[in-house]
């Protein structure tokens, strides 16, 4: 079964391939899934043939999301999931995103695009050009920065308390009782990449 | 405040000036009964009919996703439980499913039935607070009486598998934590057979109702094309005709070799969805009565012991290398191999989904929870346009909202 699922996928795989192949960066099928990565520049034009086209269907958005990559460049990953509820199959959609560059919508292919985008730019900080409505959304109004890029420390920067004599919740710097702490528990004999203590002379 | 459009003069009438007036805007919660937890919807309003609906959410936002980017796997399990705290292992099960596609680990045949057994109990005691609760906002007080008094059953067999009657940290990746005693099993078989009398009591309160209908019928009317472009999931889908359901359609654990049916909706209102989720929990019923019958033939472990899951407590008394496992298991905790994989499981609401991408180590680099709700909400605006502001409510209820997983 799970044989037959893999050539079906990479079927769906070469179909796309043939299709569009001009978008197509790399596809790949792993853990019974396929991704396929493809240059931002053609994301409209493909997440439409995915949709309209006979052979895919893909007329469902599961969900967008980003992955952030401090060292690489580009530094993001934007992730698309596609379900088609005729065909009974998923894709997955990937394509590498610069810091500060702007990403074409796909609200106008996908009106449920519109949230998963507004999620994007307000965990993420990533612009989508042509979104109807591009503001924050899970955070605090007023919030700053973007919380899912690895550089925001996981306490935030402010924190938020009511304060009895002006009436109101006031917001202030984080102050923490006690450092956050983020033990590091790998194995020192397998991954660590830092040098022992006593190891140094060896170095 | 009166700071709407004006309303437009179609005909060119002369006009007073208490005519001339503009649309209301109005705040709906995010304190308010209806709102199943707090959201905030702006309602533009022009008279009673709702013009313009923008729902602001993130007041229950937690960082979940933040979090777990610094937790080992094992530690990010009990998050799920307060996503969904409805059907808190129906959540679980997603997350256990990424972590088992990434590490290739088989789950004993027992513990698959176990899961099954839990997750129909969990849509049982989604379902009945969505249907019940659904009726208080449309004006009856009864059903959630009753329909709690079964719930609080059902929490109690949560308990009595895993100690929690809520956060239930139950399912562990490669299978769940402990086996079920003998008792339980045969406790929850009788109660399948007390249950029907209850829906159909419930049955008797609501379905010809005649205020349950009015409230009821042709409100938030779903088409197939709305399905496709909002990105709906479970009974929003099956309530309008399409019978859509990843347990028959991606089947995932052990549900290929159940014996059920999926009801589905003709008209696509919050009527239909109603129908829907009462007959889904006899449905429900029938997998667990084949689910208990398949246990009490399926001996065996339910971990699949090796090195995911912890060592037994008896091999820890007497094995040093089981001691020493353990330990490593609870502090540094378990490796996935690097790779990504998108595992979703058909929660009470819908398609509830991980992306998971990990980097090789002992906690997960981004891992993305995609929620039903989410979706749901996000049509808000376009099927409350048009209603009068009381289904409001009514539509809130047929979406089966809850914030935690909504927020995340």
């Amino acid at each position: 079964m799970a044989q037959a699922n893999h050539d079906a996928l990479q079927a769906l795989a070469d179909h796309i391939t043939a299709q569009q192949g001009a978008a197509i960066v790399a596809t790949e099928v792993a853990f019974g899934e396929l991704s396929v990565t493809i240059n931002p520049s053609h994301l409209e034009g493909f997440v439409q043939f995915l949709r309209d086209d006979a052979g895919c269907k893909f007329s469902s958005l599961v969900d967008i999301t980003a992955v952030d990559h401090p060292e690489d460049d580009p530094r993001f990953v934007m992730v698309y999931h596609f379900l088609s509820m005729y065909q009974n199959q998923r894709i997955r959609v990937k394509m590498g995103v610069a810091d500060g560059a702007m990403t074409p919508s796909i609200c106008a292919i996908h009106p449920s695009a519109n949230w998963f985008e507004r999620e994007v730019f307000d965990m993420f900080g990533l612009m989508f050009s042509n979104h109807p409505d591009l503001r924050r959304i899970l955070t605090d109004y007023g919030f700053r920065g973007h919380p899912l890029r690895k550089d925001f420390p996981t306490t935030g920067y402010t924190e938020v308390r009511y304060d009895e004599a002006q009436k109101r919740v006031v917001y202030e710097p984080v102050s923490l009782v006690q450092e956050y702490r983020q033990f590091d528990f790998l194995s020192p004999w397998e991954s660590a990449k830092y040098v022992l203590p006593g190891d140094e002379k060896k170095a | 405040m009166m700071d709407g459009k004006l309303e437009t003069n179609a005909f060119g009438d002369a006009l007073t000036g208490e005519q001339r007036i503009r649309n209301f805007n109005l705040n709906f919660g995010p304190q308010h009964p209806a709102a199943h937890g707090v959201l905030r919807l702006v309602l533009e309003l022009d008279g009673e009919i709702v013009e313009r609906c923008d729902p602001h959410i993130g007041l229950l936002h937690r960082g979940t996703e933040k979090l777990m980017e610094s937790r080992t796997y094992l530690q990010n399990l009990p998050y799920f439980d307060r996503l969904d705290y409805v059907a808190p292992m129906n959540q679980e099960h997603a997350w256990c499913l990424a972590i088992e596609t990434l590490t290739g680990t088989v789950v004993p045949r027992r513990a698959s039935l176990i899961r099954v057994l839990y997750s129909e109990i969990g849509r049982i005691l989604n379902h009945l607070l969505n249907c019940t609760t659904q009726a208080m906002d449309v004006g009856a007080l009864t059903p959630p009486l009753w329909g709690f008094e079964e719930r609080e059953k059902l929490v109690v067999f949560y308990e009595r598998a895993c100690g929690a009657r809520l956060h239930a940290a139950y399912f562990r990746p490669g299978g769940v934590h402990q086996d079920l005693p003998d008792d339980l099993i045969d406790d929850i078989e009788a109660w399948t057979w007390t249950f029907p009398k209850v829906l159909e009591d419930l049955h008797t309160l609501l379905t010809e109702n005649r205020i349950f209908k009015q409230r009821n019928v042709d409100i938030g009317v779903v088409t197939e094309d709305d399905i496709l472009k909002y990105g709906f999931s479970g009974v929003m889908v099956r309530g309008s005709n399409m019978a859509w359901d990843l347990r028959r359609a991606q089947p995932y654990e052990c549900y290929d070799e159940f014996d059920f049916k999926i009801p589905v909706g003709k008209n696509g209102d919050c009527y239909d969805r109603y129908l829907v989720r009462m007959e889904e929990m006899t449905q429900s019923i029938l997998i667990i009565r084949q689910a208990i019958a398949k246990l009490r033939m399926e001996g065996g472990e339910v971990l699949a012991r090796g090195k995911i899951p912890p060592p037994s407590r008896r091999d820890m008394k007497t094995s040093m290398e089981a001691l020493i496992h353990h330990f490593k298991l609870y502090t540094e905790g378990f490796h996935v191999p690097a790779g990504e994989v998108y595992a979703a499981v058909e929660a009470p609401k819908g398609e509830f989904g991980v992306y998971l991408k990990s980097d090789g180590s002992n906690k997960p680099y981004r891992a993305k929870i995609r929620a039903p709700g989410y979706l749901h909400l996000q049509a808000m605006d376009h099927l409350a346009k048009g209603h009068q502001l009381a289904d409001v409510a009514a539509i809130i209820g047929t979406m089966d909202i809850v914030f935690g997983e909504v927020d995340r």
